[in-house]
């Protein structure tokens, strides 16, 4: 393929054929199929684990295809006020007659778009500095971890308060950076442990003895025992995320879109959905909404939890 | 002479030394709690300092047209009020910003005349202190009792009746809980009040009225913080029993005959809650530093609320002291959080 041959050394392996390079896609592709097979074999088997998924599984529809098959106007009705219930609006209309069910849906994508890049960004920044603080040792370590306190113990819901009147946070994207910044510190302090007390087992002592590479240790080794853990706090994340984004937003500290469940609620509250009986479904969408997905991702990570971790597996 | 003093000296130091040794874990605590205080102040100073437009200039205005005073007076009034000059350069300022810090200055208001932070502060932390004092201590006591009866008793209709509450309540933010039953028992039904701290007619007072009004005001948020606290109490108080009772003394004491209840009360639940103490401070930290939402849907007059309150006037420098308070009494709980525990379990004091 390319005209540049390299200069062969000696015990080099042989040179990579296409077929070889074929094979190799290929049992990745197969492994890859086995271990999603396997992973999903063994969610069905467990009933929790299994309606969490499916209720995720609803909200991920909801939230990538809702647009198109929802679509909401945001364009005022006065005539439909606080409309009931009815096939048009499954769950009444707002302060401006507008479908609260279709602008939930359109809110959606914002409320999990920020809570998934904000736990992407907390997962990877966790589990890096958590794995380079267990892995190093030293006085590496000790930095990194007056650091991860310091991170600990800066009050940061107060510090997201500031920030959103400084920068005014306007995209999903900087509202989970700010989000983020202030997450990572209990999980990289948690990865830190756990790699810790892993690094003195047997297995990893032979692999050193077999004079394994430091990466082989790192990514064959260390980081698959540790991915139920991380995944299981990935879940945790993003209902953390939910919690304060929402939070912030009941708070119109962080107003850049309108149908986030957060400023549904701000609106909700602002317009008299207190006191005015026939708004309490305005009201109460979004509490149900965030409640049913914070229940499908407890039930999903209780049940992988359940699933993934042997010694839960036995009691 | 001065070989004696100098003896005396070193012996002096050497204690001292011994001393720091001893309580290397403290001092090291003590030490990154002080740092986290400056990078905290640091980080506010720097934040600040992004404000929009000329803060000072419109001060200035404000005191010209207030008092009569000729530009030049109304300006130094101004900076010194604020204790914040923008023309000086970056070094004179954070000098002036921390002097003002050790003198116990955090800031006035800008638009609300002889409006200081520590007269705030004074005002909203005693109900803030009540309120997540009251739901921690409460959820605490109660999470821990059905933790430790959850492991006690693994099988039975109470422990599926406990998991599945512990399930609900998690699903919930305290301030949507804190929502619901403020629509219910403060809106509809009207058994609770709405909003404040107490009633404006009751004489402020210590005086059982007083009192009364003051836990009837705060009933619902404290219901808030208890209802959403518990579940988080019981399962770590679950976990940490599990480990209790499988220890050799809680089967000796079985062995010898000893009563349920002896076990549970003597042996499981005070071994059992030496580590939750710990979380104890740092879930004050918490619920003192996120008190605004919960503040802010009861309309609660305790710190939360008057920050967030000042936040969104965007009252720069009340913000900032505030923000200033808030980071001293979270790093405070944070360090009492993780000495106390060498303190209060003598396995640990002793270096066993």
């Amino acid at each position: 393929m390319k005209k540049q041959v390299p200069v062969p050394a000696e015990g080099a392996a042989e040179k990579l054929t296409f077929s070889d390079i074929l094979q190799k896609v290929k049992t990745f592709f197969y492994d890859l199929a086995c271990g999603t097979g396997r992973f999903f074999r063994t969610i069905f088997h467990n009933k929790k684990a299994f309606a969490g998924l499916i209720i995720l599984a609803v909200f991920i529809c909801m939230a990538l295809f809702g647009k198109f098959v929802f679509p909401y106007d945001p364009t005022p009705d006065y005539d439909a006020r606080f409309a009931g219930i009815s096939w048009e609006h499954p769950l009444g209309t707002d302060n401006m007659g507008r479908d609260v069910f279709r602008m939930m849906v359109a809110g959606s994508s914002s409320v999990l778009g920020i809570a998934l890049l904000t736990a992407v960004f907390t997962v990877v920044i966790g589990t890096v500095i958590g794995l380079i603080s267990g892995l190093a040792g030293g006085w590496v370590d000790k930095v990194l971890q007056v650091i991860t306190n310091m991170f600990l113990t800066i009050p940061s819901f107060p510090v997201l308060l500031i920030m959103g009147t400084l920068f005014t946070i306007e995209s999903t994207l900087s509202f989970a950076i700010v989000l983020s910044a202030f997450s990572w510190g209990g999980l990289s302090r948690a990865v830190r442990a756990q790699i810790i007390s892993l690094k003195e087992r047997d297995y990893i002592q032979i692999c050193k003895v077999l004079n394994l590479s430091g990466a082989h240790i790192t990514f064959r080794e260390l980081l698959p025992n540790i991915m139920s853990f991380i995944c299981i706090n990935f879940i945790m994340v993003i209902r953390s995320a939910i919690t304060s984004s929402v939070g912030i937003m009941v708070l119109g500290l962080a107003s850049f879109d309108p149908t986030n469940w957060g400023a549904i609620l701000l609106n909700a509250m602002d317009y008299g959905a207190m006191v005015v009986p026939e708004a309490r479904l305005y009201l109460f969408a979004p509490i149900i909404f965030i409640m049913l997905f914070q229940l499908g991702a407890i039930l999903f990570s209780d049940g992988l939890d359940e699933a993934i971790n042997p010694r839960l597996r036995k009691n | 002479m001065s070989g004696a003093a100098a003896a005396k000296c070193r012996a002096a130091a050497k204690k001292v030394w011994a001393f720091l040794g001893k309580h290397r874990y403290f001092f090291e605590r003590l030490l990154i709690a002080f740092v986290t205080l400056l990078l905290c102040s640091l980080v506010t100073f720097l934040l600040m300092r992004l404000m929009p437009g000329d803060v000072v200039e419109n001060y200035t205005q404000q005191l010209m047209a207030q008092r009569q005073l000729s530009y030049e007076a109304a300006r130094r009034l101004a900076v010194q009020l604020l204790n914040f000059d923008p023309e000086e350069n970056i070094f004179l300022q954070l000098g002036r910003f921390y002097s003002g810090l050790f003198q116990g200055n955090l800031g006035r208001s800008l638009y609300i005349n002889d409006l200081t932070t520590n007269t705030i502060i004074a005002q909203a932390l005693p109900w803030t202190l009540f309120v997540a004092s009251c739901g921690l201590i409460l959820s605490y006591l109660i999470g821990t009792m059905i933790g430790a009866r959850m492991a006690y008793k693994r099988r039975g209709v109470e422990n599926a009746v406990h998991s599945t509450y512990i399930v609900v309540s998690s699903t919930l933010p305290d301030y949507l809980f804190g929502l619901i039953i403020l629509y219910i028992f403060g809106y509809t039904l009207g058994w609770f009040p709405t909003y404040g701290a107490y009633d404006i007619t009751t004489p402020v007072g210590f005086n059982l009225q007083f009192i009364g009004d003051c836990l009837y005001h705060g009933f619902l948020p404290i219901c808030a913080y208890v209802f959403t606290g518990v579940g988080a109490w019981a399962l770590s108080m679950k976990g940490s029993s599990i480990g209790v009772l499988g220890e050799d003394y809680v089967g000796a004491g079985i062995a010898r005959g000893l009563p349920e209840r002896v076990i549970v009360r003597k042996y499981l639940k005070k071994n059992a809650r030496l580590p939750l103490v710990t979380s104890l401070a740092l879930s004050f930290a918490t619920l003192f530093g996120g008190s605004a939402i919960m503040e802010n849907i009861f309309a609660y007059p305790g710190i939360g609320y008057a920050f967030s309150s000042y936040v969104a006037s965007r009252d720069y420098f009340i913000m900032q002291g505030l923000f200033f308070f808030m980071s001293v009494v979270i790093i405070l709980a944070n360090l009492i959080a993780d000495s106390v525990y060498t303190l209060i379990d003598p396995r640990i004091r002793r270096g066993v």
